[in-house]
């Protein structure tokens, strides 16, 4: 059964038509990938289906249920994160109190609890800094918190928005390893990735967003292994 | 020296007053960036609900512990009410404007809730006083009464507790995620129109304290009263660093302190030239000086942000 479903989808951003109408599905428990080149609407996208932007017209449906009405924080409570571009973590607030915000919709305070010592175990190195202001953390560890941070949020649908820009190799090998560890324990994933060649390694199934429309999707190892995708996004 | 004590007194009391108005200036820039020029008015307000509502008490017979009490909640209720008002009514339209619409508006709302309280209540001076003896203490040749001592130390009691509530409350932490990102706080389910409806509410609540606390020190209110505070709380607040909530307490604090010490010694330094009522000037000499020597305030050092 599909989680969204997403149909001629079109968001007009500062009077540029930046998604001419754009429909995909996602399937409980998948993890998809959108790439695409700078600019082609990836990000609006997953604003727009976090609600930070509102669009001109077209159908969204996540769980049978039309989103569009829906403000952007009462989304969080209905399982919907995003995990935006630059990370968007509370740089003054320490790395404990930007986890606990991920908690922010949940009012079970004893799991709560529990799920931020989960997530302590699953990035030891948050554990050594659970008291340090996550402004003063390294790129990759921002990555974690921002990460960490809508795990506990406990989602049905996670959308990740370029979670290894600007990082180290090592790291963005961390942060794709984390990514499928999530998947494995059945949340639904929307990834959206300049590096295209790691996520589509990492997703079930792809889309190609070109200047705000769909060009191609299918299959990850399937486009991993068409000629358009080599050539555009893979340089071969 | 007996008249350095007492300056010091009173330059303690009028400063814990000047720290709770500070806060509701800097909590709302904290989170808005906009300067509330309204939140003097809203401490006249406070002030003269809480006058009308302990006169009508006492006339009802009511007991003068009981009366004081209940006159200061109704203050608090209304002001927050307030508070509410004016955000929703006044500055959340104008939410996406550029800044200088906001700061025009708050200057309107302060004329207009000035020459609303002048319409209710008139142009004159209403006396306020306790329904009950403030007794005075001498400590060392200087002077303090009940009243005083009551005003600092709960002054010192809703600070702690206004701190705690930041720092380690949901709503706190709430509060400060929105300061600093809206929308990654509205990513993490805060409603953020709720947050900043509480923290003008807070800051009014703040207001009605400090304008009861005034008009009990002073024995007087009037429709002016707020202009000259608010503005003098905004000082405070700009000194400690305005978005800083330790920075609004020590500013309003030692604002307090600074003008009272300068009141009691001007005349001595300007050989009599100069006198005490010359105290409105040391607010303003402080303002100009932080905005000239350290714009930031005292403790508003911002925190390097990594990418």
């Amino acid at each position: 059964m599909n989680l969204l479903e997403v149909k001629d989808l079109k968001v007009t951003y500062g009077g540029i038509q930046s998604l001419k109408g754009i429909s995909l599905t996602i399937a409980q428990g998948e993890l998809v990938t959108l790439i695409g080149s700078n600019g082609a609407g990836k990000t609006t996208t997953l604003k727009a289906l976090a609600g930070l932007l509102h669009p001109a017209s077209g159908k969204v449906n996540y769980q049978q249920q039309s989103l569009l009405q829906i403000p952007a924080h009462q989304r969080v409570a209905s399982g919907i994160s995003l995990v935006p571009e630059g990370r968007g973590i509370f740089a003054r607030l320490t790395v404990e109190e930007n986890l606990l915000m991920g908690a922010y919709v949940r009012s079970d305070k004893a799991e709560t609890a529990t799920d931020l010592e989960r997530q302590y175990v699953l990035f030891p190195r948050l554990a050594e800094r659970r008291s340090q202001l996550a402004g003063t953390l390294s790129g990759g560890e921002q990555q974690m918190v921002a990460m960490s941070r809508a795990l506990m949020s406990h989602p049905t649908l996670l959308m990740l928005d370029e979670p290894s820009m600007g990082l180290a190799p090592l790291m963005v090998e961390k942060i794709f390893e984390t990514i499928r560890d999530i998947s494995a324990q059945g949340v639904t994933i929307l990834l959206v990735e300049q590096n295209a060649k790691l996520a589509l390694e990492a997703a079930q199934r792809g889309y190609v967003l070109e200047s705000g429309a769909i060009t191609l999707s299918g299959a990850a190892s399937e486009l991993l292994g068409s000629d358009a995708v080599q050539r555009a996004y893979l340089g071969a | 020296m007996d008249i350095f004590f007492q300056q010091i007194i009173n330059g303690l009391v009028q400063g814990s007053v000047y720290a709770l108005v500070a806060l509701g200036y800097t909590m709302v820039y904290g989170i808005l960036g906009l300067i509330n020029f309204a939140h003097g008015e809203v401490v006249m307000i406070g002030a003269m609900i809480a006058l009308a509502v302990l006169q009508a008490l006492l006339a009802a017979a009511f007991s003068p512990v009981l009366a004081v009490l209940i006159s200061l909640m109704m203050a608090m209720a209304v002001c927050m009410a307030l508070g509410y008002s004016i955000e929703r009514i006044a500055y959340r339209p104008l939410r996406n404007a550029p800044r200088l619409a906001p700061l025009i508006t708050a200057i309107g709302v302060s004329i207009v809730l000035q020459n609303l309280a002048m319409m209710i209540w008139g142009r004159e001076y209403h006396a306020f006083t306790l329904p009950f003896n403030s007794v005075s203490h001498q400590i060392g040749g200087a002077i303090v009464n009940d009243v005083q001592i009551g005003i600092v130390v709960v002054a010192l009691i809703i600070m702690a507790g206004l701190l705690w509530l930041v720092h380690h409350s949901r709503m706190g932490r709430a509060m400060r995620a929105v300061a600093e990102n809206p929308a990654a706080a509205t990513l993490m389910g805060v409603d953020i129109n709720r947050v900043i409806s509480n923290t003008f509410m807070l800051g009014s609540a703040l207001a009605a304290i400090a304008g009861f606390m005034v008009s009990v020190n002073y024995g007087i209110v009037h429709y002016y009263m707020g202009f000259m505070l608010g503005l003098k709380a905004f000082t405070a607040a700009v000194l400690g660093g305005i978005g800083n909530l330790r920075g609004a307490m020590l500013g309003g604090v030692l604002l307090g302190l600074i003008e009272s010490l300068g009141a009691g010694y001007i005349g001595d330094l300007t050989g009599g030239f100069l006198g005490s009522h010359y105290q409105d000037v040391f607010a303003f000499f402080v303002l100009i000086a932080v905005l000239v020597f350290r714009p930031s305030g005292l403790l508003g050092e911002k925190l390097a942000e990594r990418a």
